[in-house]
């Protein structure tokens, strides 16, 4: 029993049918609201009349042409008074009546209006510039407008002026002539013909380079028609004089010749390159069309209309894999489908139309309505050809029986389970949906899709619920409202990241959320960063407070992640409104992304203290740098003083590279204390006069004495003071004195001889008793000059004991002496002294007599093999003596 | 007689991944200037680099020549020169003489500068003014994390001793909080995270915004530390003053280990060249001995060389067959074993003889006199003595600190006299040193009038006034008491002695001091862990002037594994001692932890003492 799980299939599919819904939020086509065009509503869905608008060409394929909407768009001129220019994927459309063109003088301003596909006005200004040459549109959706002195003006979707740039002094002095936009894979290119009959271009109007190109030789009047190719990456020219073709590239021109061009051609009237640059076809004035490939090797086919009037457009209209290449002709009242097939096909044109060639197909509008002419895909053939017995086919046929519950939707099913082509029918159904524009149709389809799947095993849902999704979207933007009229194979080819960056373009913020929401998009490339977008716009919106904007931008965003508040604060800056940037910037979490903004509104000192609770040092300096420039000294260090860390860093800095500053900055906290050791190291640093170093030395003294450190004061002192006396010493003496030790410089004395001025020196300088005998013991002795030791030792009593003397004259190996003082050393480090000397005999008598364990011990680890057996022995019974005490 | 760990103690985990990542960054640096060129190395990177990328390896990335980064012209002729530095202000210099002087020259090269572990603005603007930051191309090589041994990460960032503690420079926080962001990504988030002073603080802050930042693709990892404890420098400059005892100090003390690695000379190899040996876990016999007390090696070392013969002797009973084993497969090893042992021994003689000379049992007595507090009359005339001898300009600065923070400052009548000597003995230039040393309270003067609450109100104000949380500035070291007595008696730094204390058989971490003293700094790590916070400790963190800046982060243990929560990780903000290494590895194998140590560099006192020494220019 199928039957019940069938239903709920089915009623599962519609009731995620995006077509369901979306009829509820608004009309499909636009048809129901223009009764004038219910002539041309395309017709029901019947299977019947479904072929009705298929036109075969030759006997591969079938065109078809359908209304996209009936235009509602009140225009006061007549489109072939405008310039027009409309972009691909079922962009906008930008109308610029054309005074300019007219002999009589405008009085009048023209009026630049933009509309969107669907004809709903976006925006409307008065042109006050210059006379326009051309118009259009660039891959982001921005409105060029090529002045006839070469400035192009870009303008965005809602006819906010963006910038402008120029293409250079040669196209301002010879005009423009002609300019056309194109787009290459790096983005949107200019291409202008001056008034000399040169062409300049730039490929990337983003990174914009002026390409001249060479001339064409002997070229006296405007090319006929010319063309922009793009091929292996590079852009060039191809134009047409006469019965010539020249191919420009960015280093030389060349003729070139289509292969099989029929013969008797005198000029080439129009010229037109398929939207992927691949083809290319020349309207002769024969009325003769060549189609071929755009590198001009290969010829596809050819075809002659007999129509010698220039077309007003032509473009081509095919899709990738399409069976048959086929270009659009369009006169006045005429449009003519040609291909490869003896046989053309014609339509009739009501009223005044324009081509836009698309990915597959082509969009004519007038005004009064929008149609999209395509060759119909495969799959639609396969299903909707009349009498067609392809898998898809039966499907939908089966399904339909089903509903009437009819027992021949078995067979039907059947007969496709018989031939094992039920996968292959599921599939067509889906992908035969992707390319209806009814959504009844779409239903039907994706219907049938889901009543073939209950049929089948393992059918990977994904295919059929990707298509359910993308058609719900689909549906969604096409909708004359929004009016983006893509198909399938151009949103596959657009992607849906920049289906949304358009719909955020339009300001169409709740819808591009719906769908991120709907496709379950990561957060951070989808719904936060159209918060952000709107956010963006939300600043722009100067009747609204900064209060009521930052509350509303934060009720919206929260802590959504990945959003950027500083990103939003900086266009809330650009539209000059700081104190909300201000606000903005309070709920940005981290605190470096707030500085660099903070900077350039000038709020240098808040951007400060954010640097500095950033922990981000690298952040405090660039602030500090741009705060050095901004404010004036003063204020600059007053500023630093109230930011210890920041101080701290900037006076690094300065100690490397800017030390006069660095005494500024001292000055100025009246830092005395290190202002007095920036002098003494300045005395260091430089200078090799004696009187320079002594100068800085006494600016220190200066600057301790204003610190209250009378310690450093009278230090420095008695350095400039040393400093002096060793400059004599130096002059008098010779040798090296400066900069030594007081020390260093006494022992230097003694070790010269000059036992007076050392004296001297040691009373001026007040040097203790300790020290001297200290210095002089040790100089005496490296001097080993013994007698003149023994008189000092003899001088008076030794503040230091007379250990150090045995100590010293043991060092020098000199046991001689050191016996000497040996018996002088007092009792308290007498053992020691003649254990030092090695006299460990007598040395255990002192230790006995003073009954001192530790002394005892000491000099019992002194003895050594046979020659101190006795003095151990002493020892031993010394101690037994004591214990038995 | 080395102390095996518990049988349950965590493995620690495999941090060769960090060489290998540092190393192929820089071969991707190095592939950004394709073809030959010279390359210039600071010489403080000189021994990093050579941790991780030989020579070879260089050459093999088209490495020409390579130059030290010193103040003389090059004399380089490839037509491609990189140079690979830290982001210093003289180094940029250098590079825009060498530059402009080819530009003089009319020689056009190409220039690239590879800053590690991170380049500065400052250093691009020195560029900038000196006009050629259009010719070099700067990039950053983001070695910040150093394995040196199984269990010791090192910055190798000397400078931020002195750049944060006495200039207040907080360029390199933002390094150590990358270096972390680096380990939490690879190891695991830290479930625990403990710390104590300003710059811990503000790296913890720093490095929990870079965790935010970054998406939440690392939350779900098992995490394999447990515990992560960030410790200021200044909270314990004691530890760090006083002489090292335990062997791997004491060599450090004596040889100065450079990144790992020793330069043993003639006088310990007992040949006529000096020996480079790397002092690691590898090293067997080093390993054994690394955290023994000094009076302990000497016996270890002659009981292995008995060993040794006695392995040697066991082939004079081989057979053919078992000698052949014996060559082939025991022989090298033994080999090995006996070149190293012979190295270490000629290294304690070589200490012995330095240590006796100076009388170094003197210095001790002294240093565990200050400890303890008691004759400091004769402690300071002890110094005084030092000083007049000229003994040595390093040792007398530090044995003057070591009194000024274990007394809470000097007396002024002390202060000036111990100055006024030092300066006579050692060049007047030294009253730049004193300027420095009380700047960042190693060296003070005692205020007659300020009680220790008025400078604790003073403290707290600053604290607590938010934009002065991050701020390190003149005010705080005004502020700077040590506190030392009391903090001694809170934590029982000074264990009660009774008897002798038996240095083979430690009985707590004061064995690294011969039994004296326990490192604070250890002693607060074991604290705290004990508690898993800071509670009870209150009147410590006050006494350390750190009331508003002990944290302590836990998060619920439901995903760390029991193994994980015994390893900790101690990160060191100004580096750390050998001898507080040894302590908590002894703390660690006490309790069944496992410690990891990242410290911005190994110090010891002679460091410290010279990144706050002025010398002349």
């Amino acid at each position: 029993m199928q039957l019940p799980t069938v239903l709920m299939a089915v009623a599962a599919a519609s009731a995620r049918d995006p077509g369901g819904r979306k009829r509820k939020c608004g009309p499909g086509t636009g048809v129901r609201r223009c009764p004038l065009s219910a002539a041309q509503q395309p017709p029901a869905p019947a299977m019947d009349c479904y072929t009705a608008n298929w036109n075969p060409l030759g006997d591969s394929a079938f065109y078809r042409k359908y209304e996209l909407y009936s235009m509602d768009w009140s225009l006061k001129e007549e489109l072939r008074d405008c310039l027009v220019a409309a972009a691909p994927y079922g962009g906008p459309i930008a109308l610029l009546r054309n005074p300019w063109r007219k002999e009589k003088a405008a009085s009048v301003r023209p009026v630049l209006e933009i509309y969107s596909a669907s004809g709903m006005p976006l925006a409307s200004l008065l042109w006050k510039s210059g006379p326009v040459v051309s118009l259009g549109w660039s891959a982001e959706e921005e409105l060029l407008c090529v002045q006839e002195d070469g400035v192009v003006l870009v303008y965005g979707l809602h006819g906010d002026f963006r910038r402008h740039f120029s293409m250079g002094n040669e196209v301002l002095q010879n005009r423009v002539l002609d300019a056309r936009i194109f787009h290459t894979e790096f983005g949107s290119g200019v291409a202008i013909l001056t008034g000399a009959h040169r062409f300049t271009l730039s490929a990337n109007v983003g990174d914009l380079k002026l390409r001249r190109m060479p001339e064409v030789p002997g070229l006296q009047t405007a090319p006929s028609c010319w063309t922009t190719l793009c091929q292996d990456r590079v852009a060039h020219i191809l134009l047409a004089v006469g019965p010539d073709l020249y191919l420009l590239d960015h280093a030389a021109c060349s003729a070139v010749t289509p292969p099989g061009l029929a013969p008797g051609v005198s000029s080439f009237l129009q010229m037109a390159v398929s939207f992927t640059y691949r083809h290319l076809a020349l309207f002769t004035d024969t009325g003769y069309i060549w189609m071929g490939t755009a590198s001009l090797k290969e010829k596809l086919c050819e075809f002659n209309c007999n129509i010698r009037a220039p077309p007003k457009q032509m473009v081509w209209c095919s899709r990738p894999r399409s069976k048959e290449k086929a270009v659009v002709v369009a006169w006045e009242r005429r449009l003519m489908v040609v291909g490869d097939a003896p046989e053309s096909i014609q339509f009739v044109l009501d009223e005044d139309s324009y081509l836009v060639p698309e990915l597959d197909g082509v969009r004519i509008f007038s005004r009064s309505t929008h149609e999209f002419l395509h060759e119909v895909p495969v799959a639609s053939e396969e299903i909707f050809k009349i009498a067609s017995m392809a898998p898809g086919a039966l499907l939908l046929e089966a399904q339909k029986e089903y509903e009437k519950e009819s027992q021949k939707a078995d067979e039907y099913l059947r007969e496709i389970q018989e031939l094992g082509q039920l996968t292959q029918a599921v599939q067509q159904c889906i992908e035969a949906a992707g390319h209806e524009h009814q959504p009844d149709m779409q239903k039907s389809l994706l219907r049938a899709a889901s009543f073939g799947k209950c049929f089948l095993d393992r059918f990977p849902p994904d295919s059929f619920v990707r298509m359910c999704q993308d058609l719900r979207v689909l549906n969604a933007v096409r909708d004359y409202h929004i009016g983006i009229p893509l198909t399938y194979s151009q949103y596959k080819q657009l992607t849906i990241q920049v289906l949304l960056d358009r719909l955020v373009l339009r300001r169409l913020y709740p819808l591009a959320i719906q769908i991120c929401e709907y496709l379950r998009l990561p957060e951070v490339q989808g719904v936060s960063r159209i918060l952000a977008h709107w956010a963006c716009y939300k600043v722009q919106q100067k009747d609204v407070s900064d209060e009521d904007v930052a509350r509303a931008i934060n009720q919206k965003l929260g802590d959504t992640p990945g959003v950027s508040y500083s990103d939003i604060a900086a266009r809330a800056y650009g539209c000059g409104r700081t104190e909300l940037a201000i606000k903005l910037l309070e709920y940005e979490p981290r605190s470096g992304e707030q500085v660099p903004l903070l900077l350039k509104m000038k709020r240098s000192k808040l951007a400060l203290s954010k640097a500095i609770e950033s922990g981000d040092t690298d952040l405090v300096f660039t602030v500090l740098l741009h705060l050095k420039n901004e404010l004036n000294r003063g204020d600059f260090f007053m500023t630093l003083r109230n930011q210890p860390m920041a101080l701290s860093l900037y006076r690094q800095f300065c100690k490397h590279q800017e030390l006069e500053t660095l005494k500024d900055l001292y000055n100025q906290d009246d830092n005395h204390q290190e202002l007095g050791s920036f002098h003494i190291r300045a005395s260091y640093a430089a200078q090799e006069r004696i009187e320079g170093r002594v100068t800085a030395l006494q600016t220190a003294v200066d600057a301790f004495y204003k610190a209250k450190n009378e310690f450093a004061a009278k230090a420095t002192e008695d350095q400039m003071r040393l400093l002096r006396l060793q400059r004599r010493l130096e002059d008098e003496l010779g040798g090296q004195f400066l900069d030594l030790s007081l020390h260093d410089t006494v022992t230097t004395l003694i070790l010269g001889g000059h036992n007076k001025r050392a004296e001297q020196l040691a009373r001026d300088f007040r040097i203790p008793d300790k020290r001297l005998w200290w210095l002089k013991l040790t100089a005496l002795a490296d001097l080993e000059d013994w007698e003149e030791l023994e008189k000092f030792s003899k001088s008076k009593k030794s503040p230091i004991g007379y250990l150090p003397f045995v100590e010293i004259c043991m060092k020098q190996h000199n046991k001689y002496e050191a016996k000497k003082y040996a018996s002088r050393v007092g009792p308290e480090q007498k053992v020691k002294a003649l254990l030092l000397v090695g006299d460990v005999a007598q040395a255990a008598d002192v230790a006995i007599e003073r009954r001192n364990e530790a002394e005892l011990s000491l000099v019992l680890s002194h003895c050594t093999g046979a020659t101190d057996g006795a003095t151990a022995d002493k020892i031993q019974r010394a101690r037994a003596q004591a214990q038995k005490k | 007689m080395a102390f095996p760990h518990r049988p349950d103690a965590p493995e620690l985990p495999d941090f060769s991944m960090l060489k290998r990542l540092a190393r192929d960054q820089l071969i991707y640096l190095l592939e950004q200037l394709p073809g030959k060129k010279d390359l210039f190395i600071e010489a403080d990177l000189m021994s990093p680099l050579d941790r991780i990328a030989n020579v070879s390896i260089l050459k093999q990335h088209e490495v020409d020549k390579l130059y030290k980064v010193e103040n003389k012209p090059a004399l380089s002729s490839s037509e491609q020169l990189c140079f690979l530095v830290r982001p210093r202000i003289k180094n940029m210099r250098y590079i825009a003489s060498l530059v402009n002087a080819d530009k003089l020259a009319g020689r056009a090269r190409k220039y690239k500068v590879i800053f590690s572990p991170q380049k500065f603005y400052a250093c691009e603007m020195v560029l900038e003014e000196e006009g050629i930051y259009g010719d070099v191309s700067c990039d950053e090589w983001a070695f910040s994390l150093l394995p040196l041994d199984v269990d010791l990460l090192s910055m190798e960032l000397p400078e931020f001793f002195r750049d944060y503690f006495l200039e207040g420079d907080q360029r390199w926080i933002n390094t150590v909080a990358q270096a972390l962001h680096l380990l939490s990504t690879l190891y695991g988030p830290f479930p625990n995270c403990y710390g104590i002073g300003r710059c811990a603080k503000m790296s913890h802050e720093l490095w929990r915004k870079l965790e935010e930042e970054e998406d939440g693709e690392a939350k779900g990892r098992r995490p394999e530390i447990g515990h992560i404890f960030l410790l200021d420098r200044d909270m314990d400059f004691v530890t760090a003053l006083c002489s090292q005892v335990v062997y791997e100090g004491l060599v450090d003390d004596t040889f100065r280990i450079k990144c790992g690695s020793v330069d043993f000379g003639p006088e310990v190899t007992s040949s006529d060249r000096s020996l480079k040996l790397l002092l690691n876990a590898e090293d067997k016999v080093f390993n054994e001995i690394r955290n023994e007390h000094f009076s302990n090696v000497f016996g270890f070392l002659s009981q292995k060389a008995r060993n040794l013969q006695a392995q040697y002797d066991r082939r004079r009973g081989m057979d053919i067959k078992q000698m052949k084993n014996f060559v082939s497969q025991e022989l090298k090893g033994l080999k090995q074993e006996h070149r190293l042992l012979s190295l270490h021994i000629g290294a304690c003689e070589s200490i012995m003889k330095k240590k006796t000379k100076q009388d170094f049992q003197e210095l001790i007595k002294t240093e565990h006199a200050l400890l303890e507090g008691f004759n400091i009359r004769e402690s300071t005339s002890y110094i005084e003595e030092h000083i007049d001898r000229q003994v040595s300009p390093i040792e007398s600065l530090r044995l003057m600190c070591l009194l000024s923070i274990t007394e809470n400052g000097l007396i002024p009548k002390d202060y000036r006299s111990l100055k006024t000597q030092y300066l006579q003995s050692y060049g007047p230039e030294h009253l730049l040193t004193f300027s420095n040393l009380r700047r960042a309270g190693l060296l003070t003067e005692q205020a007659p009038g300020d009680t220790l609450t008025a400078v604790e109100s003073k403290v707290s104000k600053l604290v607590t006034d938010k934009a002065a949380g991050k701020i390190t500035d003149a005010f705080s070291s005004l502020a700077k008491r040590s506190n030392f007595r009391a903090i001694s008696k809170k934590l029982n730094l000074i264990p009660r002695v009774d008897g002798e204390y038996d240095l083979k058989v430690p009985r707590d971490m004061a064995y690294v001091f011969s039994g004296a003293y326990v490192p604070l700094s250890c002693r607060v790590i074991e604290q705290v862990l004990e508690r898993r916070s800071w509670q009870g400790l209150d009147e410590v963190v006050r006494l350390l002037n750190c009331s508003e800046l002990a944290f302590a982060g836990l998060t619920k243990e439901d995903k760390a594994s029991s193994e994980s929560l015994r390893l900790i990780l101690v990160v060191f903000l100004g580096g750390c001692t050998f001898s507080e290494i040894s302590a908590l590895r002894f703390l660690g194998r006490e309790k069944g932890y496992r410690f990891i140590f990242l410290t911005t560099a190994i110090t010891n006192s002679a460091r410290l003492m010279e990144a706050m020494s002025e010398v002349k220019a």
